[in-house]
């Protein structure tokens, strides 16, 4: 299959405008040993059949809306998307467009991440927002170079939570091996400690404090006593968060965050095995010079129209190279317009319906949870969507007897917390319903 | 005050509207936490699906697209993007699979990344492949730390300089600043080529490497490129190649083999992708032998070989040196890894190669047609795309203007002011899913607006004039700083 619109006549006339004689004559340049390597490749396979071949290595996966009920969380999460999203999504004029350099003609994509700037700031509570990062790792990675940045090197500090997600903490030491910095919070053995333990940390030396919320246990918290510790330190204090659980609780803004950031694939995209995803981060206003990524403001053409511009370029890269805050060069455009479809058409009421469906959900699920012999909840504090289940055996061995009763439990602690091996992180979902709830019950009543 | 052609979101909001519903509870109904812990009011928009469906569409048709037109951004590689690809990104197999379940029950996402890093390895001739890095900077990051720890390993400290020539994209530079490392900047020669002897003079033992762009920004091939490769090397630096304009060289010639030690792919660009508006984007990031063991880790393998009657066992593995992670879990498989998947088996070997052949002949019979009518300050035959000034003597029209004005014929300006070693710079790249009529009219159009910027000058100065929306005040926007659109009066708690 070629998508090349070019017909062998053309292609002859074409190149004798060139100037050469074949197409292999354009590649001289290439040194002559190394041209035209042979590719060892499977042959090209036509529409048909590569459409059916996809097909086939997609069911040979086991899904969680066809053949799996999944309480797994940690991160990525299972919602309902509604259909409107992917119809716009699919929009070519949306898909097939580049990043809106030139904005007489790219006004379509510029008010649509102006509109989901908007919808992040009032979300978080917070004053301005980018365009997007590449995920909520990458965007917690980029809250510690803001900070880095806000402080000129000077403070090299991080107090880390031992109960933001490890994956986000493990992405945070690759991208900062550079900068010379130290971590100290999350070391091994106090990762159930509350953030009243990480306030006698923070010291005048501290750039940056980072939080989840609701942590990575589900657990969720005030911040604002360690936000205002943090603060009288000079210290810039970072939130973690998910947004479903923001429709309903506090805003990190509320607190007196300094950034908020987090990982917005519960907002109307797939789980898609893991990405693309949509890193959202938010900050003050007094922060927006320092911050990486790209961003959108309202301005006037030529005409007074209302319109939409990429702004405060200078900070970038292709202005700035070596100096730039960030490398960062893309958003996650696309995803941006999904999730702030995914808001407007199911609208503030919608979102307090889903996030009050998870709230119900997963309390029902652990309250029945904690009835059997020998589990129960693991943490008195309150909780949104998710839990960690203290289990009677191993959480590896709960799930995997879940599995062989096709059921993903949760998500087994002990990967990233050595000593946490009966801790069951179970996630609830409105896409969970009461018979998947009663169906988990009763298999570990039977265990 | 100014005219609003399409609301926001938020203006078009009123409280009590609804669009889509959610199902009633089916557990007993338990209390909320304490108010304390509850936000007091969320400011979100209130519509029906139908405003929404109105909205978003009016939006659509604001923007350009290659699906609308041609879209000739140099750099970009803006080619068209098989529909196909957007079906088998959207199987449910792929949609509802969780990043975290067992390996046992995702061994068709695994598989297909293991086929996709064997792929990438036989396409570019490099020993190892992650598919983690989700956009070519953050692939370039990745490359950049794989150089920093292959030093660290051997104890050779001293090593802070990385070269990279003046035609280089600005993500280079930045992904050596995050890194604290510093930037020496090699020129180009008069055919553009890395200046060699420039290039000799810089190389020493405080080398990190190189970053190189090739076929370069100015859509050249380095016609120097072993000696280039055998200088660094030399010296002990290592070689990296920005991937950026890839599609020119698949089935011509595999960067491993010229000796790149590392270079990272845009499967948005080459592997057809849609750009999604400036993302998301996936960078995975090929390198030789002897920086295998610094990838990012996870890595697909095999964890049980297969036989003849079962299929391998594919799960995770770690370098042994590896850098750490990238990102939260395995790169951006759905949008990026399934399609550019998809893509890959639809073309094989010779299908790949005739991309490639087909992206330099459009290049070049644009080049042939305009040569005389542009200034092209490094004439030669071009790779995928070629730079040309926009602008004229006596004529105070500048590349800029020429770009607007091309809208009012209805096509995507090319990339302007870059690469920045060009007075006027206007990179064009046309891709090979354009055809002979596109070119020929776009050809004519660039002609045509030559001809105009000598006797009506205004009509490019003032331009674009046919479009919904005329130039933008961009001292404004940064002046004002408006970035955001609460209007807390539609809302009621």
């Amino acid at each position: 299959m070629t998508y090349i619109p070019i017909s062998p006549q053309e292609r002859d006339a074409m190149l004798k405008t060139v100037g050469v004689k074949t197409l292999d004559d354009l590649f001289e340049a290439i040194p002559a040993k190394r041209r035209f390597p042979k590719l060892d490749l499977p042959p090209a396979l036509t529409e048909m059949e590569a459409a059916a071949h996809l097909a086939d290595m997609a069911s040979s996966n086991e899904n969680v809306r066809q053949d799996l009920i999944s309480f797994l969380g940690a991160g990525a999460y299972n919602h309902y998307v509604p259909s409107v999203v992917d119809h716009m999504l699919r929009r070519g004029e949306f898909y097939t467009a580049y990043t809106p350099y030139q904005p007489e003609i790219s006004q379509g994509t510029l008010q649509a991440i102006f509109e989901y700037q908007s919808l992040m700031t009032n979300l978080t509570g917070m004053e301005v927002s980018n365009a997007s990062h590449y995920d909520g790792a990458t965007a917690t990675a980029e809250a510690v170079n803001l900070a880095y940045a806000q402080y000129r090197g000077k403070r090299k500090k991080i107090v880390m939570s031992p109960s933001v997600n490890p994956q986000y903490r493990a992405v945070i030491r690759t991208y900062s091996q550079g900068m010379g910095l130290t971590e100290v919070g999350d070391e091994a053995g106090n990762h159930e400690d509350g953030p009243e333990v990480l306030m006698s940390l923070i010291d005048e030396a501290t750039m940056l404090v980072v939080v989840q919320y609701p942590d990575f246990f589900g657990r969720i918290y005030d911040y604002k006593k360690l936000i205002d510790t943090a603060h009288e330190k000079g210290a810039l204090v970072c939130v973690v968060a998910n947004p479903t659980a923001l429709i309903l609780l506090k805003t990190p803004g509320e607190m007196g965050a300094d950034i908020v950031v987090g990982e917005a694939q519960p907002f109307g995209i797939p789980l898609w095995y893991g990405g693309p995803y949509l890193g959202f981060f938010t900050t003050k206003k007094s922060y927006v010079h320092k911050m990486a990524g790209r961003l959108v403001g309202e301005t006037v053409d030529v005409r007074g129209n209302r319109s939409y511009v990429l702004t405060l370029t200078a900070r970038e890269q292709h202005i700035k190279r070596e100096r730039a805050t960030s490398n960062i060069c893309t958003n996650q455009g696309l995803l941006a317009l999904g999730c702030s479809v995914y808001m407007s058409v199911l609208g503030r009421q919608g979102l307090q319906e889903v996030a009050n469906l998870c709230y119900q959900k997963a309390h029902y699920a652990a309250a029945e949870l904690s009835k059997i012999d020998g589990f129960g909840l693991c943490h008195p504090e309150p909780f949104f969507h998710e839990f960690v289940l203290c289990t009677p055996k191993p959480a590896g061995e709960v799930n995997q007897y879940l599995l062989d009763h096709g059921v993903l439990g949760g998500y087994d602690l002990s990967t990233d917390y050595p000593d946490m091996q009966n801790h069951l992180l179970v996630a609830v979902t409105e896409m969970n319903s009461r018979d998947e709830i009663d169906t988990l019950v009763a298999l570990l009543k039977e265990m | 005050m100014a005219t609003i052609i399409e609301p926001t979101i938020f203006e078009l909001s009123s409280p009590g509207r609804r669009g889509v519903t959610m199902p009633a509870s089916d557990v007993p109904t338990v209390d909320l936490p304490a108010k304390d812990f509850l936000r007091s009011e969320l400011p979100l928009p209130e519509l029906a699906e139908v405003d929404v469906v109105r909205h978003y569409m009016k939006l659509s048709s604001f923007n350009y697209s290659v699906d609308g037109g041609f879209y000739p951004l140099g750099s970009c590689t803006m080619k068209y993007n098989p529909k196909i690809n957007e079906d088998t990104c959207r199987l449910p197999g792929f949609l509802f699979t969780h990043p975290l379940q067992p390996i046992e029950t995702v061994q068709g996402n695994l598989a297909l990344m293991y086929e996709m890093q064997d792929w990438l390895k036989e396409i570019s001739g490099f020993a190892g492949v992650t598919l983690q890095p989700a956009a070519g900077a953050h692939g370039e990051f990745t490359g950049v730390l794989m150089m920093a720890a292959y030093h660290k390993s051997r104890g050779d400290t001293k090593r802070t300089r990385m070269l990279i020539p003046d035609a280089a994209h600005g993500t280079n530079p930045a992904s050596v600043g995050m890194l604290g490392m510093s930037v020496v900047t090699i020129p180009s020669d008069s055919r553009g080529n890395v200046d060699l002897k420039a290039l000799e003079a810089a190389c020493d033992d405080t080398v990190v490497g190189m970053m190189l762009t090739n076929p370069n920004t100015l859509g050249m091939f380095d016609e120097n490129i072993e000696k280039v490769i055998k200088l660094v090397q030399g010296c002990g630096g290592l070689m990296y190649g920005d991937g950026a304009n890839l599609n020119a060289l698949l089935g011509i010639v595999r960067p491993g083999d010229l000796g790149f030690d590392v270079m990272h792919f845009n499967l948005h660009k080459t592997f057809s992708v849609p750009h999604g508006g400036g993302g998301p984007g996936s960078g995975p990031v090929g390198v030789s032998q002897r920086l295998a063991d610094f990838l990012p880790s996870p890595l697909v393998g095999i964890i049980e070989e297969g036989d003849d009657e079962t299929a391998p066992l594919y799960g995770f593995v770690n370098p042994k040196n590896s850098i750490g992670r990238m990102k939260a879990f395995h790169g951006h498989f759905g949008g990026g890894l399934v399609r550019s998947y998809t893509y890959i088996l639809m073309h094989g070997p010779d299908g790949l190669k005739d991309i490639a052949q087909y992206a330099v002949l459009n290049a070049n019979y644009l080049q042939a047609r305009l040569r005389g009518t542009y200034r092209i300050p490094y004439d030669r035959i071009c790779m995928h795309e070629f730079v040309m000034e926009g602008h004229f003597e006596g004529s105070d029209v500048r590349a800029l203007d020429i770009s607007k004005r091309l809208m009012d014929y209805d096509f995507h300006p090319p990339t302007n002011y870059f690469p920045l070693i060009v007075p006027e710079a206007l990179m064009i790249e046309p891709t090979e899913t354009e055809n002979k009529d596109t070119l020929d009219r776009f050809a004519d159009a660039l002609i045509k607006i030559a001809e105009e910027a000598k006797s009506q000058p205004d009509l490019l100065h003032n331009a674009p004039s046919t479009t919904q929306f005329g130039r933008m005040d961009e001292v404004k926007a940064a002046r004002e700083l408006v970035l955001c659109c609460w209007l807390p009066e539609n809302y009621e708690a």
